[in-house]
């Protein structure tokens, strides 16, 4: 055993942040082991890279086109890897440019909906009683609730764009953390240090935010992971069918749907777009089975 | 995977009931009664938010104040928001949805037009998945780590990661413009329109009564297509769900007294295994019918294909949102339902619930 496993691996860590490390070391070995999750956050940190490095990384404009006498419709080339689209635009670029926009919305639910589906959660599982019959009573009906219809009918009422597309996923995707949360809450909320809390005179918001949060978070947010796949072809979705991004963004489902009415003859168009929404989820999609095998001891067999 | 899990807590959604007093039936119509009355309040909520002015819809932008005011008042706009919702309520359960801006038609006539060809794809999805999905699901647990259990993981990780928008333009493209082995987008060809009287609203049946061969064969290659695609991801769904209910079955102990009393692998796994595996699998395939419904949004938009989920699509991009909201009710009415069905189902075929 090399020197630093040995220190990562001891049994007697001497201090908090040995202990932490070692942890971490632990669960990254676990995660190792099992390749296709290894691939999953290659995908995931290439497409991180593609979001921070896109103006580097696109050798053309994403929303302006080039000429449209010679460049338009272009098939895959040298000069243009994707080939162009009917406006002139390097669809290379495009995606390029589009990875920022399927990564703000994957972040951007995440952030919205998963506060959400903990605050709603942790109160029914602590207050127990009708608050937690109400909380749940809303949490299923959201529920029993097609995701998609109901996304599409917030769009229709919001007005079609990026924002709306957001939002509208953001409300149909918090009613499964909440369950979760809710479910981790009972298990814990008659423990002693809750008690002990209780007894030293903290308030219900205190105990909630400060004590039975923290411990919900983790199992909450390797749902999050799982369902990221889930967000981004809902996103795709609504963009295709022309209500997520607005043109000229370079939103992957948008581009397919523009690509359409080119298909038969020019069929990168919507070709490589679809590819890139694939490889996306399908690498979300295996990093969160092998998040959920490393972090969810639960699952574990 | 993440769909499964959620498709796991809607199935049971409605065990969990503060009203444990009451016997299940009641119980479970108790649940039903508030969740529709959930799905009307958002759909009623949504409907006022929209910042189209259905007055205006109704009136046209250059209406003197006058005649404004008495169809903002006609149209009930002026009372108090509870009122409204009310009067919402009574023609919903009615089935009264308004009319269509854009068809002019009664919103539940044009969905009980186009409904019959949504359920036709759907069923014919679910038919594909269900019977190409048990036999993968059981020879994957059969042959755990194997050839097929790989496969069926294949299978699985394609299902959840691959848009169904851009899987059926694919499709089309190889399938249809290149191989000619099916039909383009649509129902049926041009030349087969009008031959057969719609009873039931589906071609293939209607078709199949009316012996009419020539119009079966020709709705049926149309259909292939996208029935497949959405086929596809029920049996990505079904294989991986009977998978773990037949490894469950499998190590349980009644096997071990099969296998000792000397009974066929055969007759172990078919006979044995997969019965008792079948009662939650009903339930799974319930589900996934139901999923297919709303997957049908995104298929029917791709292959012009005339049922609710195109109805919808268009009259989303038309503003239309009487229809909008109707054909919400309907599909979240029909997913409620089949939910409850699917849990009655479960609690029928299996005498410990």
């Amino acid at each position: 055993m090399s020197l630093r496993a040995e220190y990562f691996l001891t049994d007697q860590p001497r201090s908090r942040m040995q202990a932490r490390l070692g942890r971490a070391y632990r669960a990254w070995a676990a995660f190792r082991e099992n390749k296709l999750a290894v691939l999953g956050l290659v995908i995931v940190l290439i497409l991180v890279t593609m979001a921070i490095l896109a103006d580097v990384l696109a050798p053309y404009s994403a929303v302006v086109g080039g000429d449209l006498r010679t460049e338009r419709l272009l098939p895959p080339s040298a000069a243009h890897w994707f080939g162009t689209d009917d406006q002139a635009r390097d669809i290379f670029s495009r995606i390029v440019h589009g990875a920022r926009l399927t990564l703000l919305v994957v972040a951007m639910v995440a952030v919205i909906s998963t506060p959400i589906g903990l605050l709603v959660g942790t109160a029914a599982g602590y207050f127990g009683g009708w608050v937690d019959q109400v909380l749940m009573r809303i949490t299923d009906i959201f529920l029993a609730f097609p995701r998609l219809i109901l996304a599409l009918a917030f769009v229709a009422a919001l007005g079609p764009g990026i924002e709306n597309a957001i939002l509208a996923i953001a409300i149909t995707s918090w009613p499964p953390y909440a369950r979760i949360a809710r479910a981790e809450t009972l298990t814990i909320r008659n423990s002693d240090y809750i008690n002990a809390a209780r007894l030293q005179g903290a308030s219900s918001a205190r105990i909630i935010w400060g004590h039975v949060v923290p411990l919900c978070a983790s199992s909450v947010i390797v749902r999050v992971t799982l369902d990221m796949a889930g967000i981004i072809l809902t996103a795709a979705g609504l963009g295709f069918l022309g209500l997520g991004a607005q043109p000229p963004l370079p939103e992957w489902g948008a581009m397919v749907a523009s690509g359409r009415r080119y298909l038969i003859d020019y069929w990168w168009i919507a070709t490589v777009p679809g590819v890139a929404i694939f490889v996306v989820s399908l690498g979300f999609n295996l990093l969160g089975d092998g998040l959920r095998d490393v972090l969810d001891p639960k699952a574990q067999k | 995977m993440s769909s499964l899990a959620e498709n796991e807590s809607r199935g049971r959604s409605s065990s969990h009931l503060g009203y444990g007093f009451l016997p299940t039936p009641f119980r479970l119509c108790g649940t039903l009664a508030l969740t529709f009355l959930g799905l009307l309040l958002v759909t009623f909520l949504i409907g006022r938010v929209v910042p189209i002015d259905p007055v205006l819809a109704v009136v046209g932008d250059r209406a003197p104040a006058n005649v404004y005011e008495r169809v903002r008042i006609e149209m009930g706009l002026d009372r108090p928001l509870y009122e409204q919702f009310f009067i919402y309520l009574k023609k919903a359960v009615t089935g009264d949805f308004g009319t269509s801006v854009l068809t002019a038609n009664l919103v539940i006539d044009d969905i009980k037009r186009v409904f019959p060809a949504t359920l036709e794809l759907a069923t014919l999805g679910t038919v594909f998945g269900t019977v190409l999905g048990v036999p993968l699901g059981v020879l994957a647990a059969v042959r755990q780590g194997r050839f097929v259990d790989q496969a069926v993981r294949v299978i699985g990780l394609l299902g959840y990661s691959a848009p169904i928008f851009w899987l059926g333009l694919m499709a089309l493209l190889v399938f249809y413009a290149h191989l000619g082995w099916t039909a383009g987008p649509g129902r049926l060809d041009i030349a087969y329109d009008y031959i057969v009287t719609p009873v039931t609203g589906m071609i293939l049946v209607d078709s199949l009564m009316q012996g009419e061969w020539d119009v079966f064969a020709n709705a049926f290659s149309h259909a292939a297509l996208p029935a497949i695609l959405l086929g596809y991801f029920s049996l990505a769904y079904i294989s991986r769900m009977t998978r773990s209910f037949m490894l469950n079955e499998l190590s349980q102990e009644y096997i071990v007294t099969a296998r000792v009393k000397g009974l066929s692998e055969f007759r172990i796994i078919w006979g044995h295994a997969l019965r008792n595996a079948a009662v939650p699998l009903v339930t799974v395939i319930a589900l996934s019918y139901a999923n297919l419904l709303e997957g049908s949004v995104l298929t029917e938009t791709v292959f012009a294909w005339p049922g609710l989920g195109q109805y919808i699509t268009n009259s989303l991009q038309n503003a239309d949102m009487n229809a909008v909201l109707g054909g919400t009710i309907v599909i979240g009415a029909v997913f409620v339902g089949l939910n409850l069905f699917s849990d009655l189902l479960y609690r029928l075929l299996d005498p410990r619930v």
